[in-house]
């Protein structure tokens, strides 16, 4: 460990443009590593709300009420032609008004919803208008006989959903989910703009404090997103593969 | 699979080795910027565009202020047009180093680490303090006060980490002054931390009267404009050295302070004063 240490201080001495600080720095490593993990909780918790939204959504796209049908229509144009960038801002800045707060010292109103908290929910809100639409187009390539076979069993419409026409969908729409929520992984690096202290926010305070450090940070921003979507992208074809139905062409 | 990653890794940071090679070339003067200007007849300068009233946008749009005028000056002294291109705290040396811009006058405080990357030549035109902006209902009265307590901040700012670490405050840094202010509005955090001057232009325009300037301005820090590193020592960073001395010399940034409505510095006095020609009367 002492010994790595010594070798990126080395380095530095040698190529002063290669400071990789947080290998032998402690309060650096700290910020890389909470950042790492603050990217990792956010990427998990949008990716679970953004498929469920994306269910839900999709779920009441089929609905007969033509009210409830507009409603997700709306969202889903909202969502899905506005900037994630714009929508943050907007959620963070202007919806944080109205959430009740609380004061710890009489002047601070420290919102319910955190930053952290505004991200998730900004993020997974726009990842699932994309996730509604590709789950839509799964369902839609569920043959009407496959439907009228289940209702004639006597399966009512959630029923016919959650059996028989939800399962067949998943499959068809995996491969663009696998897209959109690796989308969605390098977007949460835009929470930066609402002082989420991920790996980007840590990363920009490491090298504005020491401007040497740029290019190996930069490099270390690089391979974390390569890891981290790496391992959503094996996870998610392991998962495809687990799925397939033989015969079924998928 | 592992091996198709390991190779891309491999083949990113190869494609990174040659920017450390040719990062530093002491030696000879080429003057490849300044003849880069005079060939062209324009002088790009990288200057803020959100730091009233040292570098702004006006009602119409345009970039105006303090350093703006000085900028006016060096193109109009090296007999050249001016372009101005807005630049952030956080990317304003790198765009210095990668040539896009020519000149940097941008509200930048002179640190050690700063003249390693880009080229920063004295006399330093300008200084400023680190104090907090904060309401007046709160009534803080020491740094001490700051511990354990959010406060806001801008991405780029050398101090953030000083007061993060001497004091203890939590530091929630954004990436404009604007979301950085309007967060402090928003009852986010109990203070902005930046420079005493542009904390005291903004409490003077008459938008924050419920807020006030408390505590005593620490580690004063002077400001410095930068030529890309190559330039340091040779005409354009000789040149630059020139510029400023004038400037003290004959007053006009003192004269720039005044006309900009900035809180007159004891700096530029003292330097005005060093700076006196034996001759004049």
């Amino acid at each position: 460990m002492y010994l790595i240490a010594e070798f990126f201080r080395q380095l530095v001495e040698d190529y002063p443009r290669w400071n990789f600080i947080w290998m032998y720095e402690p309060v650096q490593q700290e910020k890389v590593l909470s950042g790492i993990w603050m990217t990792i909780q956010l990427s998990v918790a949008c990716l679970f709300f953004s498929v469920i939204i994306g269910i839900i959504g999709a779920f009441l796209q089929g609905s007969r009420n033509a009210i409830v049908r507009m409603v997700v229509q709306g969202y889903i144009q909202f969502f899905r032609n506005t900037p994630p960038y714009v929508q943050l801002l907007f959620f963070y800045f202007a919806l944080g008004q109205f959430t009740p707060t609380y004061s710890p010292d009489g002047w601070l109103e420290v919102p319910i919803i955190s930053n952290v908290g505004w991200a998730i929910i900004s993020l997974s809100f726009f990842a699932g208008a994309f996730n509604v639409e590709i789950f839509r187009a799964g369902i839609e390539a569920v043959p009407e006989s496959t439907r009228e076979a289940a209702s004639s069993l006597g399966f009512s419409r959630a029923q016919t959903f959650r059996y028989i026409v939800f399962p067949l969908a998943v499959r068809v729409s995996l491969p663009a989910l696998n897209n959109n929520l690796v989308n969605l992984v390098k977007t949460t690096t835009q929470a930066f703009g609402i002082a989420v202290p991920e790996l980007l926010y840590q990363s920009v305070t490491i090298w504005n404090d020491y401007p040497s450090a740029l290019y190996p940070t930069m490099l270390l921003v690089f391979v974390v997103y390569i890891v981290l979507v790496g391992v959503l992208v094996m996870s998610m074809n392991g998962w495809e593969r687990q799925m397939r139905i033989p015969g079924y062409g998928l | 699979m592992m091996s198709r990653l390991l190779k891309t890794l491999v083949a990113t940071s190869i494609a990174f080795v040659p920017m450390a090679a040719t990062a530093d070339g002491h030696g000879k003067c080429t003057n490849d910027t300044w003849n880069k200007v005079m060939s062209r007849g324009k002088l790009v300068v990288g200057v803020k565009a959100d730091y009233k009233p040292w570098g702004y946008r006006n009602s119409s749009g345009e970039i105006v202020g303090m350093e703006i005028d000085m900028a006016k000056d060096v193109a109009a002294k090296m007999g050249v047009d001016l372009e101005l291109v807005a630049v952030q705290s956080s990317n304003r040396m790198q765009f210095l180093e990668q040539g896009k811009i020519d000149l940097m006058i941008a509200t930048m405080s002179d640190r050690k680490d700063r003249r390693e990357i880009v080229g920063i030549v004295g006399p330093n035109y300008y200084t400023s303090g680190t104090n907090i902006m904060s309401p007046k209902a709160l009534g803080l009265k020491n740094w001490e006060d700051l511990r354990g307590k959010p406060v806001c901040g801008k991405q780029g700012a050398f101090y953030n980490q000083i007061v993060e670490e001497r004091y203890g405050a939590k530091i929630i840094a954004f990436t404009g002054n604007a979301e950085a202010k309007q967060a402090l509005r928003d009852k986010k955090c109990i203070a902005w931390v930046y420079d005493d001057s542009s904390i005291g232009s903004d409490l003077s325009s008459g938008n924050w009267d419920e807020f006030e300037m408390p505590l005593n301005s620490e580690d004063d820090n002077p400001w410095a404009l930068a030529v890309p590193s190559k330039e340091r020592d040779c005409v354009f960073g000789r040149f630059m050295s020139g510029m400023q001395y004038q400037w003290h010399q004959d007053g006009s940034l003192i004269e720039l302070e005044k006309k900009w409505g900035i809180q007159p510095t004891q700096y530029l006095v003292n330097y005005n004063e060093r700076m006196k020609d034996w001759l004049a009367d």
